[in-house]
């Protein structure tokens, strides 16, 4: 290591490196990236040997990398920035490995969903009169694909609405009493606590209480058999209240809790009562809070599928009534499509449907997650506007 | 008090009785909604029991396994726990490592990205997992698969595969992307919290950024750490869509790909729709003894966080 | 439009802790009284007991009697929230309502409450407390932008007129200027003199100068030690306690030897 200066040009600014004691020692800004091809290089060699594999390539250079890397950086700089070396390049790493599974799905709901989403006729049919016959003149002879999802559509709609309906009101009235009533005895904490245990509930678990809850209901109206009755809309409306309530509950809490206590205060010391300053004063200032975490927690189960599966039954048509009737929704959708084709033997065009409602799945989520964000920023109380 | 003047009304205990019962009823109001749910927990639980009961008590020849209740469900509570487990052991390392990129070393714009595209992760349903997981990620899986058993069949996880890659490592690995995002968020929020102070402290002492975020990061994040995996663990016992779909069902066995083993929740799936009399009472009842399972999990995981929250320096 | 106040032996709990023990005091109507002493001693703690919002807070109470002219605000049957509308109360920090606009937010005692206003008397009551608290210059154009949009000084001011609109009998003031700079503070002192010709106004401040500046009367109180219930020391013209107190306490701390 020279302590004597020498100048090497190099900088992308145009300026000069200094060569000295501060900067011996360390490896060539190209390292990196030498390291990278040399092991891209090396991987496809190896492979075009021993038998190629797109995957194995990619699996083998990224080994190859690691290992060159670090070593090649802990005989120039020393153990400890081999082993930085080391840690960085796994942390890229890890980033890069995440991405695969995201961009897979994406790009097969966008690149198989979107042909079928625009198809003439997906959204405004159901699967009602759709058999197998159809699925194989379409795989066979070239018909044009049948059968859509408005069913769905509606099903999620008025099954979501009703789990909305039921769960606000409750999960909002919950977490007032909470914060604005409750004194921290032992009856708030238990109720704390059965919210927390409801935030772990299976989902499936949910629809099996759904389910219970309505059995037992028809069972005294029957006395004693509920034979199937209380498979409809309603129970699976009842079955994600299970899922949402808790979710509203902890996202109001906190948004009341946010509430500075000198408003209430001044509410108080104007002669107002308690009700009203919860009504005209709190959650008022707390409404932008309130509402992106309800649209939030309605996004959550709009994609449920496993409690629905277990209470709302199958259905083909559409169906209004969530009292009367077996109900479809986006994601059990996607499921029977895919488990159970409509004709088993040609299970493309049942493939495509279900990738069809999958992105139309996702395209309602993401909007539900937009709207959320956008209530967040822009109703939230102005704490400037001179 | 009064509405045509602008005055209240000057006496003190005057005009106060509806305004009174507004506020008691208000209250009661909300109260009542904290008891209902209490009590309906608390009368669906029993109902629960009381629907699993029969098929717990009974003898094996009346259970559709023809083998005790307990046997039947042992095997489904193994699977369920092996596809989570592996999950987390996959999907934890390179959760905390985005996570760590997010908040240390990405640059600025790229991290905001990434944050989003974790975010959207997130946000896509389960069934969407599981029908990436049935279409496209088993079948792709599948030369890898033979790929294990050929080379390291001997080994009795790595067994005969299964001509469709539809197995319990597949679910397994579908279940650690789902639970990847929730993890990364967990930690990324805890990463970007750690005090600078303390980051600053050890740079200043001459160390790399690996050992700084050994130095400061970890320690203060080791509890956030531990919450995230077991939010994450908790998240991955209970998922119904993403394993339904991607296993094809079969007995127990070691052989993690192939053909074969069940979870709980996709048991329950997969059954209860057709179900009725005793078998609905054995679903019932399994799906009982997942609650439980997941109970006891948040449970400890809640302990866990608390008995070392004092020593995180966070807050 | 204004009343006496006197407290008779009044004791006050956190819980089962006595914060202040033993309060008597007389204070005329339309006069400015203050409250000082060091931080702890109990000022602001029997401040909130006179528009019965100690109780606001979980397990906290009050025994004695303070009446409002003859009425005891603690006798049986007393609506606390009845007490609230005759004795206003403006806080340390401005805290006018975020979601409402100006106009609004002077109103706000009638709105919130469910009282209609005929839109005339509505904007007649707007001017006149606006005006009352020196602000109705400065926001006269902009009555429907949001109260938060405002200066601290400003802010203040709204909160004052926003009391002042519920046409109380008492103003309590809490520190009002202690989150202000000094010229919004000097605006503040002189609407005191002002309101002092229609209100009886108790404030309680820490900033001794302030309570010299402002006040008729001033009680000082102290408290023994941290645990110890606060007393009232003495309470006399803001004159004598600050040139020639009875108490030796009072004369420690006016003179700056503890505090």
């Amino acid at each position: 290591m020279s302590t004597a200066t020498e100048v090497e040009p190099s900088t992308p600014q145009g300026g000069r490196v200094l060569k000295n004691s501060l900067t011996a020692g360390q490896l060539p800004s190209w390292a990196r990236w030498a390291s990278i091809g040399g092991s891209l290089v090396l991987s496809a060699i190896i492979l075009l040997i021993a038998g190629w594999s797109w995957a194995g390539w990619i699996v083998l250079a990224a080994v190859l990398y690691l290992i060159s890397y670090t070593v090649w950086t802990y005989v120039v700089e020393g153990a400890r920035h081999g082993q930085d070396a080391l840690w960085s390049s796994l942390v890229w790493l890890a980033f890069l490995v995440a991405l695969v599974p995201l961009v897979s799905i994406i790009w097969t709901v966008i690149s198989v969903g979107g042909p079928t989403l625009v198809h003439p006729g997906f959204l405004t049919s159901s699967m009602d009169g759709i058999t197998g016959v159809q699925d194989r003149a379409t795989m066979n002879e070239g018909a044009p694909l049948a059968g859509g999802i408005v069913h769905a559509l509606v099903g999620s709609l008025m099954i979501t609405l009703m789990a909305t309906i039921i769960s606000v009101p409750i999960g909002l009235l919950t977490s007032i009493w909470l914060v604005e009533y409750a004194h921290g005895g032992w009856f708030s904490r238990t109720i704390v606590f059965l919210v927390d245990v409801m935030t772990g509930i299976p989902s499936i678990v949910a629809g099996l209480f759904a389910a219970g809850i309505m059995m037992t209901f028809f069972e005294w109206g029957n006395g004693g058999v509920s034979g199937g009755q209380q498979i409809m809309g309603f129970t699976a409306a009842l079955a994600l209240s299970v899922l949402m309530i808790p979710v509203v509950v902890r996202a109001t809490e906190e948004m009341l809790r946010v509430v500075p206590n000198e408003l209430r205060e001044a509410s108080y010391a104007l002669g107002i009562r308690k009700w009203r300053t919860i009504f005209r004063v709190v959650i008022p200032t707390a409404i932008s809070g309130i509402t992106s975490g309800v649209t939030l927690a309605i996004a959550r189960v709009v994609g449920e599928t496993a409690p629905i599966l277990v209470t709302a039954g199958v259905a083909s048509s559409v169906n209004w009534n969530l009292f009367n009737g077996w109900m479809m929704t986006l994601p059990v959708y996607i499921y029977r499509q895919l488990m159970e084709p409509t004709a088993p033997a040609s299970p493309d065009p049942s493939t495509a449907r279900a990738w069809g409602a999958a992105l139309m799945l996702i395209i309602v989520v993401m909007l539900l997650n937009l709207l959320a964000r956008l209530i967040a920023a822009r109703f939230s109380p102005k704490t400037s506007g001179r | 008090m009064s509405e045509a003047t602008v005055t209240p009304s000057s006496g003190l205990s005057s005009g106060g009785v509806a305004g009174r019962f507004g506020d008691r009823f208000f209250a009661g109001l909300t109260l009542a909604a904290g008891i209902l749910i209490f009590v309906v927990l608390a009368v669906v639980s029993l109902f629960l029991i009381i629907e699993s009961l029969p098929a717990i008590t009974a003898s094996p020849d009346q259970l559709s396994t023809g083998t005790s209740f307990w046997r039947y469900v042992g095997p489904l509570v193994v699977g369920t726990l092996i596809t989570s487990f592996i999950a987390l052991l996959v999907a934890t390392p390179i959760a905390v490592g985005v996570a760590l990129f997010i908040s240390h070393y990405a640059p600025v714009r790229i991290s905001k990205g990434v944050g989003y595209v974790i975010d959207l992760l997130a946000a896509i349903p389960s069934v969407i997992f599981g029908a990436w997981g049935f279409t496209l990620f088993g079948p792709a899986l599948m030369p890898g698969y033979k790929w294990l058993n050929e080379n390291l069949g001997f080994i009795p996880i790595f067994g005969e595969p299964s001509a469709t890659g539809r197995t319990l490592l597949t679910a397994s690995l579908v279940l650690a992307v789902m639970i990847l995002p929730i993890i990364t968020s967990q930690c990324r929020e805890i990463f970007v919290q750690t005090p600078n102070l303390h980051q600053e402290a050890a740079l200043a002492l001459g160390t790399t950024k690996w050992d700084m975020i050994r130095a400061a990061v970890f320690p203060f994040a080791r509890n956030g750490i531990v919450s995230a995996i077991m939010l994450g663990l908790g998240r991955a016992l209970g998922e119904t869509m993403a394993v339904t779909l991607v296993l094809s069902r079969g007995q127990l066995t070691a052989n993690l790909i192939g053909v074969g083993n069940n979870t709980i929740p996709a048991e329950i799936a997969l059954n209860f729709p057709e179900a009725f009399g005793m078998r609905q009472s054995e679903l019932i009842a399994a799906g009982l003894v997942l609650f439980v399972i997941t109970l006891l999990v948040n449970m400890l995981a809640r302990w866990v966080v608390s008995r070392y929250s004092e020593f995180s320096g966070a807050n | 439009m204004s009343k006496r106040i006197e407290a008779k032996d009044v004791n006050v709990y956190y819980g089962s802790f006595l914060a202040v023990e033993g309060v008597n005091i007389e204070i005329e109507p339309r006069t400015v009284t203050a409250f000082i002493g060091p931080s702890g001693c109990g000022k602001t703690t029997f401040l909130r007991t006179i528009n019965r919002m100690h109780e606001v807070i979980p397990g906290a109470y009050v025994k004695g009697s303070i009446l409002l002219d003859n009425d005891d605000i603690y006798g049986a049957g007393v609506d606390p929230v009845n007490v609230r509308g005759l004795v206003g109360m403006v806080f340390q920090r401005p805290n006018p309502f975020p979601t409402m606009s100006i106009r609004d937010n002077v109103l706000a005692g009638y709105k919130i409450n469910g009282k209609r206003l005929g839109k005339s008397d509505a904007d007649d009551l707007v001017e006149k407390s606006l005006t009352g608290a020196n602000l109705w210059n400065e926001v006269k154009d902009r009555l429907d932008r949001p109260g938060s949009g405002l200066s601290g000084g400003q802010q203040q001011r709204l909160c004052i007129a926003r009391t002042i609109a519920v046409h109380p009998e008492v103003i309590l003031m809490d520190e009002p200027c202690s989150a202000l700079d000094p010229i919004s503070t000097l605006a503040i002192e002189d609407l005191i003199e002002e309101l002092k010709e229609q209100y009886t106004v108790v404030i309680v401040t820490h900033n001794m100068q302030q309570a010299a500046r402002v006040s008729d009367r001033t009680g000082f109180f102290n408290i023994a030690g941290t645990g110890k219930p606060g007393h009232l020391i003495e309470y006399d013209d803001t004159e004598k306690i600050f040139s020639n107190p009875s108490n030796k306490q009072t004369e420690d701390y006016v003179s700056g030897r503890f505090g």
